[in-house]
């Protein structure tokens, strides 16, 4: 066996024998730049005077990498890259389509947000404490999430992203964040545990954890598998995940214990990633079943906008109002899933872009806010007027923005999912949006008055809060991510294209599969040694 | 003998989810550490058990000859227990840490992050 002899065998029946074009490794550029520079960050722990910028530089490249993957499959459609030059079935594939790429895209957007506005808020013991490390390496987990091809790697990468939020939501271990925490930590991971089950039962009845092969697959064990069953499970574990009501509990009693960046990066890009999966999975694997549940996952995504909005109006606390507010958020983005038509999944995942961009940077603004009227409390807020006018600009393109009215970002997709519900007769569902829509409005119109327009009326003199001026980084990362907020509610063709796009790309699968599996490619001997156990019996 | 390991699955998820319906985290701790168990198990039963047949290919072959015992579960196993080996303990140190701060393993009692006596938000100015 140790000899060198050369085997006979032909190669090409299971390796890629052409190296792929060098623009194809930006696929996997942007987690390979998020974990080179996560080390650099935990070697460089204890300088927290030189970490930021290694960090930040790490940030920029990313974003740049995923700008790069967007503009490839803008241009060239899905980019398929398989490890260790096995062919598809057999390496763990990475494939971005439009989907993954925009997903990665925003994520690196926010992610960079995050990392600007930690410069000012994360103080040298938090650096000291790893925050960037958790940063970079949480990012990698999300990006990664958003590009793997493969079932079981999704698991690894939802693993690889909560203990990076871990460490980001216990910095600093104050009494408040221990409670959250254990929440959090102890419901995110039944949750994913939940989620490895249901790809335990996948890979038993099709055989393949390539998301592309189950997806040509599932047709064939369809009569045969229990798929509904499994698709049922994977819907409920992504929907913790992703905070549907009513699994969503952990979410209002954990977001608002961490930093305010934390808090922010979490609102934006961490349920995001459990509504990625649920897209991926009920379009391109069990788009049958999707059609089965979706009028379950047409009443869970209104019972969670209508309870999400009723949250937040009756939260004291700013910071808890927004994350009432994320959920509500949630509710909007499955009910594209439920609709499953062009214009509602275009909808969906138009909102799913916006609502990255909003909630951070609404948990940004809270953090100014709360740091200026030394506390959250909106019983006890008032007088930001007076003493900051730009930031109650930024403040009211923000609420709008949340709440859906125009001219900004959030109004696009709403009009999207209503306009798609009414086309099904789901005069319901668009009831349900349009009442959110107005729940909201009052909500953050509520926080507004009382925290801009009323006088400060505790008793304590203003002298409490003269502090210094807002640092640049931290009025940089949130004018940024509202202007983008703003250019895209004044100007949405092109955001709509690309989701519109998307929509097309999710509802014909065949697409992503071919892509994995190109036609001239031979098909590979077997499916694996699960389905010959299977024919043994 | 998958009728055997699916009812022992069986068993390890109903102990698993008894001990997470406890009130007391540290029995819910037990419970997530059974659970990951119980999918561990899952994971190897649906490979489909094939005893005694090392998945080794001989040195004149370039395939199995005969049916094999099925590596491939055993490589995700493995890769679920490191994960979820390294969560418990991250998890056993959380818990142990809000316990010495708040005093209590009584997830009703538990009620920093929320609290029962939060001011309800203004109705006027």
């Amino acid at each position: 066996m140790a000899t060198s002899t050369a085997p006979s065998v032909d190669l090409a029946d299971a390796m890629v024998m052409t190296p792929p074009p060098m623009a194809d490794y930006l696929v996997v550029a942007p987690l390979a730049i998020g974990f080179v520079f996560g080390a650099l960050c935990l070697m460089t722990r204890k300088n927290t005077t030189r970490q930021p910028f290694i960090a930040i530089t790490g940030l920029v490249l990313m974003l740049a990498a995923d700008i790069g993957l967007f503009w490839h499959v803008l241009q060239n459609g899905t980019v398929v890259m398989t490890m260790g030059r096995w062919l598809p079935p057999f390496g763990i594939t990475f494939a971005a389509d439009m989907l993954g790429a925009v997903f990665a895209l925003i994520g690196g957007i926010v992610g960079l947000a995050g990392g600007v506005y930690a410069l000012d808020d994360v103080n040298q013991t938090g650096r000291r404490y790893g925050f960037y490390p958790f940063l970079l390496l949480m990012m990698s987990g999300i990006t990664a999430a958003f590009l793997t091809g493969d079932i079981f790697n999704l698991y690894v990468w939802f693993e690889v992203l909560l203990i990076g939020s871990f460490g980001l939501l216990v910095l600093g271990s104050e009494r408040e964040q221990l409670d959250g925490a254990t929440k959090y930590a102890l419901l995110n991971l039944l949750a994913t545990t939940l989620f490895l089950l249901a790809v335990a039962y996948l890979y038993g009845t099709v055989g393949s954890l390539n998301m592309a092969d189950i997806s040509r697959k599932a047709a064939s064990v369809r009569d045969t598998g229990p798929l509904f069953t499994i698709a049922a499970l994977f819907l409920f574990a992504f929907a913790m995940k992703a905070a549907a009501f009513p699994v969503n509990f952990w979410l209002p009693a954990s977001y608002h214990t961490p930093r305010i960046v934390v808090s922010g990066l979490f609102a934006g890009l961490l349920t995001k990633v459990g509504i990625y999966a649920l897209l991926r999975i009920f379009l391109t694997l069990f788009d049958v079943e999707r059609d089965m549940l979706a009028g379950a996952i047409a009443v869970i995504a209104a019972v969670t906008m209508v309870t999400g909005a009723m949250g937040a109006l009756a939260q004291n606390d700013i910071r808890r109002q927004l994350g009432y507010l994320v959920i509500s958020g949630i509710g909007m983005m499955l009910a594209g899933l439920a609709l499953g038509s062009r214009t509602g999944l275009s909808g969906g995942v138009f909102y799913a872009a916006h609502s990255m961009v909003v909630m951070t940077a609404l948990y940004f603004l809270a953090g100014i806010m709360g740091e200026r009227m030394n506390g959250f409390a909106l019983n006890k807020a008032g007088g930001l007027y007076s003493r900051m006018p730009w930031l109650a600009a930024l403040a009211l393109v923000l609420f709008l923005s949340v709440s859906g009215l125009p001219p900004f970002s959030g109004l696009w997709p709403k009009a999207y999912l209503v306009k798609a519900s009414l086309d099904v007769g789901a005069w319901w569902l668009a009831f349900a949006i349009l009442l959110t829509g107005l729940l909201t409005t009052i909500a953050v119109g509520r926080t507004f008055a009382f925290s801009f327009w009323r006088e400060r009326n505790d008793g304590e003199a203003e002298t409490v809060s003269t502090k210094g001026a807002v640092s640049g980084a931290v009025v940089g990362s949130l004018v940024g991510l509202t202007l983008l907020t703003v250019a895209v509610g004044v100007y949405p063709e092109p955001v709509i294209r690309v989701t519109d796009r998307i929509a097309g790309e999710l509802l014909a699968p065949t697409g992503y599969v071919d892509s994995v599996f190109p036609a001239d490619m031979t098909p590979a001997p077997g499916d694996g040694a699960a389905q010959e156990g299977e024919t043994q019996q | 003998m998958e009728t055997a390991m699916a009812v022992l699955t069986g068993l390890f998820f109903a102990t698993s989810l008894y001990l997470m319906l406890s009130k007391h985290i540290i029995r819910v701790l037990l419970g997530v550490a059974v659970l990951g168990n119980a999918v561990n198990l899952t994971i190897f039963t649906t490979g489909r058990l094939t005893r005694e047949i090392p998945p080794i290919i001989p040195d004149d072959a370039v395939v199995p000859i005969d049916a094999i015992a099925n590596p491939l579960p055993q490589a995700l196993v493995l890769t679920a227990i490191v994960i979820s080996f390294s969560f418990f303990a991250f998890l056993l140190v959380l818990v142990f840490r809000s316990y010495q701060e708040l005093g209590t393993d009584d997830t009703d009692e538990m009620r920093e992050a929320e609290p029962v006596d939060e001011p309800a938000p203004p109705l006027g100015y």
